[in-house]
């Protein structure tokens, strides 16, 4: 009972002490809301780093396996791989044929378009056309936004179709709608039966929006039969991804003829790999850059206490009037405490009403916010470093002998 | 009983290699509703005296009893408490708080006693009307005259009721016609029922008291009622 009488009129004279030296007390503050500003920012970036990365990684899908002949992190072994046999076409089918138990099972050869996809008098280049089946959709995570994917006719019968990316279908048809017309792709002509929902880029590295997709046997027909091609699956159940991909490897080894105790020659790929690279890398950012942010925060609470003391010095007398009058050493302490953390948690606020719309700007360039965890990681941390800086000057304070500081003038 | 009673008091400072020997044995009983002046030349132990009569420090040696409680090896926090309760101090240079108003000033020793607000604000306008100042209970102390501002920190002083008034050169810092005015109070405050303990080095505000102490080197030389 008795404390929150005293919390009251602890903030009483700290409103008090501040409002008399407006100057000083705001240069302090400004130490602890720069602090925060920086903390915070850094802490909405990482969320920003970390939501970019997920949205781009949800693309691969957590569930699907990619085999293929490199694995995605090749790193200092990459001469092991680069000896490695093709995955062909023929490997893909009688893998399709062969695995069981799961959700679907799709292949994909790419290639660059030289000449570029053409329509009437619009042209694109730099895309890459796609082989593969009517399975494609499941494993890509996104549906055609207008028409359809191309179904197992017109796969098996490898007809004249395709599917356009966004990109490819915008700019070939910025007016008209693309369902039912024919574009030419290195010098053949395909009837589009759909376009893609917009799916953004992987990474930042390339855009899933820059693709045609087309049947496989079209693709052999353009291409020819010795490309190296991926074979994808779509495991369906994420809890039973390891089960999958024993039964994948089981499976790729018998059709590429491994004998036992001879090493894998095809890579199964993952989301995971992905994913683990990035928290490490996540990790490593978030504890450098917050650690960066917070040596401003230091120097902030530094401020603090510098301040203090002088104000404790300064108010040597005022204090031993206080104390002969009955003030007891814990209620000078917390006087002086409670006017070190009011100044530390008034420039967390203020860093946070200052952080919050930079936050908004930023989040039109990296989609972000601002997360509810920092936000109480910064009220709280303000309210820390408060008490932190001042317990030195108000333990001073409050072992003054009012004799002595009474003298004081 | 005695409301103050001292046995034997010594009080020894450590001054760098130094002993100084304020106090050297100093026996003193002091009745309930007396008028007692403290009279001595610099050296003399006087403020020393002062300090452990408002328990502001603590004996080296001997007894010190204040309204029958035994304060003379009390802790800090203790000390604290019974300045708040029993003692209540004027200054010559008024030590009032400049950033706050008047009423606020009276207000302080009820906040540390834990008096809550409404009960706070009643007593410490009462205690300013008492001595005349209830018109003025919002002025800071830069907008009272030092008569004024004398009168708060006697408000101030009488405002938990406290066993003695202790006044160190209450009109040292003002003119003789304000301070008289102050001496006046403090008569007015004796016929109240108060017990007065002033110290000073002027003979003629001394003899405003009914008893004059005389100190000497640490030790009372002389004591004499006058009135």
């Amino acid at each position: 009972m008795h404390y929150i009488h005293e919390l009251k009129e602890g903030l009483a004279i700290a409103y008090k002490a501040v409002m008399a030296n407006k100057m000083r007390s705001a240069l302090t503050t400004l130490g602890i809301v720069i602090g925060i500003v920086s903390v915070t920012l850094m802490g909405t970036a990482i969320e920003g780093l970390d939501r970019a990365f997920n949205t781009s990684i949800s693309k691969i899908g957590a569930d699907v396996l990619y085999i293929q002949k490199w694995p995605w992190f090749a790193g200092d072994d990459w001469w092991k791989y680069r000896n490695r046999k093709d995955i062909y076409y023929q490997d893909a089918i009688e893998f399709q044929r062969q695995m069981k138990g799961v959700e679907a099972v799709s292949y994909g050869a790419g290639m660059g378009s030289g000449k570029g996809i053409k329509y009437k008098d619009n042209i694109m280049t730099n895309i890459i056309i796609i082989g593969s089946d009517e399975n494609y959709v499941k494993t890509l995570g996104a549906y055609p936004e207008i028409g359809r994917f191309f179904n197992t006719f017109e796969s098996d019968g490898g007809r004249p179709v395709c599917v356009l990316g966004k990109d490819v279908a915008d700019g070939l048809f910025p007016k008209e709608d693309p369902i039912g017309k024919y574009v030419k792709a290195n010098g053949y002509n395909f009837k589009v039966v759909g376009v893609l929902e917009k799916q953004g880029s992987m990474l930042g590295l390339f855009s899933l929006d820059s693709r045609i997709i087309i049947p496989m046997k079209q693709f052999v027909k353009i291409f020819g039969n010795r490309r190296s091609v991926q074979i994808i699956v779509k495991v369906g159940d994420k809890n039973k991804i390891d089960e999958a991909k024993e039964e994948v490897r089981g499976l790729m080894r018998k059709i590429r003829r491994l004998p036992p105790g001879k090493e894998d020659d095809f890579a199964i790929n993952q989301q995971e790999a992905f994913t683990k690279t990035f928290e490490t890398i996540n990790m490593v950012i978030s504890i450098v850059g917050l650690f960066i942010t917070g040596l401003s925060l230091f120097v902030g609470s530094i401020g603090i206490m510098n301040v203090m003391f002088v104000s404790v010095t300064e108010r040597t007398k005022e204090i031993g009037i206080r104390k002969a009058l009955g003030a007891r050493r814990r209620t000078i302490l917390l006087q002086f405490l409670i006017e070190s953390a009011a100044i530390s948690l008034l420039g967390g606020l203020i860093g946070l009403l200052i952080a919050f719309p930079i936050s908004l700007i930023v989040d039109q360039i990296l989609p972000t916010a601002m997360p509810l965890s920092i936000i109480l990681i910064a009220i709280f941390t303000s309210l820390l470093i408060g008490v932190l800086s001042g317990i030195l000057p108000a333990m001073r304070a409050s072992k003054l002998d009012p004799v002595e500081a009474l003298r004081y003038e | 009983m005695p409301i103050i009673n001292i046995k034997k008091m010594t009080k020894i400072y450590q001054v760098g290699l130094e002993e100084v020997h304020a106090l050297r044995g100093v026996d003193l009983e002091v009745e309930k509703n007396e008028y007692v002046a403290i009279m001595g030349p610099s050296g003399s132990g006087k403020s020393t005296l002062m300090n452990m009569i408002g328990c502001l420090d603590t004996p080296t040696s001997g007894l010190y009893e204040l309204n029958n409680i035994n304060v003379s090896e009390m802790s800090d926090n203790e000390l604290a408490r019974i300045r708040n309760k029993e003692i209540g101090f004027v200054f010559q240079t008024f030590n009032l708080l400049p950033r706050s108003n008047a009423l606020h000033n009276v207000e302080l020793p009820l906040i540390y006693a834990g008096v809550h607000a409404h009960e706070r604000k009643k007593l410490a306008t009462e205690a300013l009307e008492k001595v005349g100042l209830g018109d003025r209970i919002f002025h800071k102390p830069n907008e009272l005259s030092g008569g004024q501002r004398q009168r708060v920190a006697i408000a101030r002083a009488l405002v938990n009721k406290p066993s003695i008034i202790l006044a160190d050169e209450p009109t040292g810092n003002l003119d003789s016609k304000t301070g008289d005015e102050i001496m006046s109070l403090f008569q007015k405050l004796h016929e109240a029922g108060n017990t007065i303990i002033l110290v000073t080095h002027e003979e003629y505000i001394a003899e405003h008291a009914h008893r004059i102490i005389r100190l000497r080197d640490g030790i009372i030389e002389n004591d004499q009622r006058i009135k």
